[in-house]
């Protein structure tokens, strides 16, 4: 039975939404052994205490995420509901640690096995077979009439991202190699579509709010990079978010309809030098730069208006045009901190410069994984953090925090509280992103539609029969 | 296409005058990832190809 007394859902200021990020991660097996078990067998090792615990390898965290094998056996971890990129930001480098602290695990059960190797867990988009995952970024947006024209007019800038927020590659062609912005363009086959894996789209429009469909629609965007800088992440989700609230405010924003959008975007990921031109609708050919120019200035006259000024808009604003000025001018020192094509340049540069080797020699390849790595020990980006290498924006005890508290400002708060209670209670319990429920009990399921909801008088009631008091 | 094929060290300008010393900041950075380096080189090293070679998943989403 679910429960019938649902709130009316919040009044909520335009400028909040909720934020999410799914990232699949590529698990790696080294041992010399390493085919006498199968990539299921490996994630089953990696996941065996998560199932241990949670009686499934499906779970919500205590900090409200969900942590699950997913086709292919990755392992994803999808951030909960967030409200603000801080909170963002902590919840999935949180994620990292809480895939990487099942590493240990996974390689005793393995050794016991007998496979003597070690595992890798990746933050990154491709294999070295050219098999791509995803990171996918979740935007709550205002449910309206004309979804596809308003997700479609996102796609050029989608498109054009990847010279500031791409994670960088080096690409492999039978002719030598050559550094690009992003591993994902080469995998996106349309711009919008309902299906994922048949058919890749920049955005999913399966319509799945996970909250109340009459008010909210999810813009679904599968076409970015897993990132590793915290700046990044926070370039990447903060000038969608910026460029969301533009236009969702109806106001026009500059019309840059891509004529070939599969073509465009791989032009663009392909030439570091950003002067290759992308052809629009109207005829006009204009350059990545330019295209995210266009954006940037257009957000910038809305601040003080539609976009209330802050710190973290200039910071986001100020971080957006230094990435494009350093495309512009063929600088990336002015961002090889900060964003990670640039920082991921910069590294296998001074490493190819010290072997006197080609861009396709295997150590620059070897050396790439390891800047996506997120086993314990095994990974460059606490290193290079440390360095001042790799700037860093969320303090260290946001991100431990979040990995048991759940964002405090959303509905993730409620889902937090109840695994918390129902793990301490010993209780089998049913979660998904919108019901909370105790099993084999009578009580009912509690049903969360409204997304920025954080207090709910139905979950104090279901936490007080889980108390064992 | 021309520039899809283009063998590529884009950074690397060859038309730039002779570098200034660098300023001890990017000095200071240097060193970072060059010790950096020294640290990792031989995990990096050893049966680059094999290790890179092996990392193979299916497709996710």
């Amino acid at each position: 039975m679910i429960s019938t007394d649902i709130p009316a859902p919040l009044e909520v200021d335009p400028a909040r939404r909720i934020f999410g990020l799914e990232t699949e991660f590529g698990l790696h097996l080294d041992a010399a052994n390493a085919r006498a078990v199968t990539p299921e067998e490996v994630a089953g090792h990696l996941f065996h205490s998560v199932v241990a615990w949670g009686r499934s390898s499906n779970v919500f965290l205590p900090n409200a995420s969900r942590l699950y094998i997913d086709v292919g056996a990755h392992p994803e971890y999808a951030t909960a509901e967030c409200d603000s990129l801080e909170d963002l930001i902590a919840l999935d480098k949180a994620g990292e640690r809480i895939v990487a602290a099942l590493v240990a695990g996974g390689e005793e059960r393995l050794r016991a096995a007998g496979v003597d190797g070690r595992i890798h867990l990746y933050k990154n988009n491709t294999d070295s077979a050219g098999n791509s995952y995803g990171c996918h970024e979740n935007y709550l947006v205002r449910r309206r009439a004309d979804f596809k024209a308003f997700a479609s007019a996102l796609l050029p800038f989608l498109v054009t991202r990847q010279i500031v927020t791409g994670a960088g590659c080096i690409t492999r062609t039978p002719t030598g190699a050559h550094y690009s912005f992003s591993p994902r363009a080469d995998h996106m086959w349309e711009g919008l579509s309902s299906a994922t894996t048949r058919s890749r789209p920049m955005i999913n429009t399966r319509d799945e709010p996970h909250a109340n469909a009459e008010l909210y629609r999810r813009m679904h965007v599968i076409v970015g990079d897993s990132t590793m800088a915290e700046p990044t992440t926070l370039l990447k989700v903060g000038a969608t978010d910026l460029l969301l609230r533009v236009m969702e405010a109806r106001v026009p924003v500059p019309d840059l309809t891509l004529a070939h959008e599969m073509q465009a975007i791989r032009d663009v990921a392909h030439d570091l030098t950003g002067a290759a031109t992308v052809e629009l609708a109207d005829g006009r050919r204009l350059t990545a730069v330019e295209v995210q120019q266009t954006y940037l200035d257009a957000i910038r006259g809305h601040v003080g208006g539609i976009i209330a000024p802050t710190a973290q808009v200039d910071q986001i604003l100020d971080l957006w045009q230094r990435g494009i000025d350093a495309v512009r001018t063929q600088d990336p020192s002015l961002v090889d901190t900060e964003l990670d094509w640039a920082i991921k340049l910069r590294l296998l540069r001074r490493y190819q410069e010290r072997l006197g080797c080609a861009l396709d020699d295997p150590r620059l390849a070897r050396l790439e994984l390891a800047f996506h790595d997120v086993a314990p020990g095994r990974g460059l980006a606490p290193r290079l953090e440390a360095e001042g290498l790799m700037r860093r924006i969320v303090p260290e005890d946001a991100i431990e925090r979040a990995m048991t508290t759940a964002p405090a400002t959303t509905r993730a708060h409620l889902r937090g509280r109840f695994v918390e209670a129902a793990l301490a209670a010993g209780r089998d319990y049913t979660v998904d992103w919108v019901h909370l429920k105790i099993s084999g009990s009578a009580g009912r399921t509690v049903l969360l539609k409204d997304p920025f909801r954080h207090e709910d008088e139905r979950v104090d009631a279901l936490l007080e029969m889980l108390d064992p008091a | 296409m021309a520039q899809l094929q283009s063998q590529g060290q884009p950074f690397e300008d060859d038309d730039a005058p002779e570098a200034p010393a660098p300023a001890p900041a990017a000095q200071a950075n240097t060193d970072a990832i060059d010790s950096l380096l020294d640290e990792i080189d031989e995990t990096l090293q050893v049966n680059a190809t094999q290790f890179v070679r092996s990392f193979v998943q299916k497709g996710g989403q």
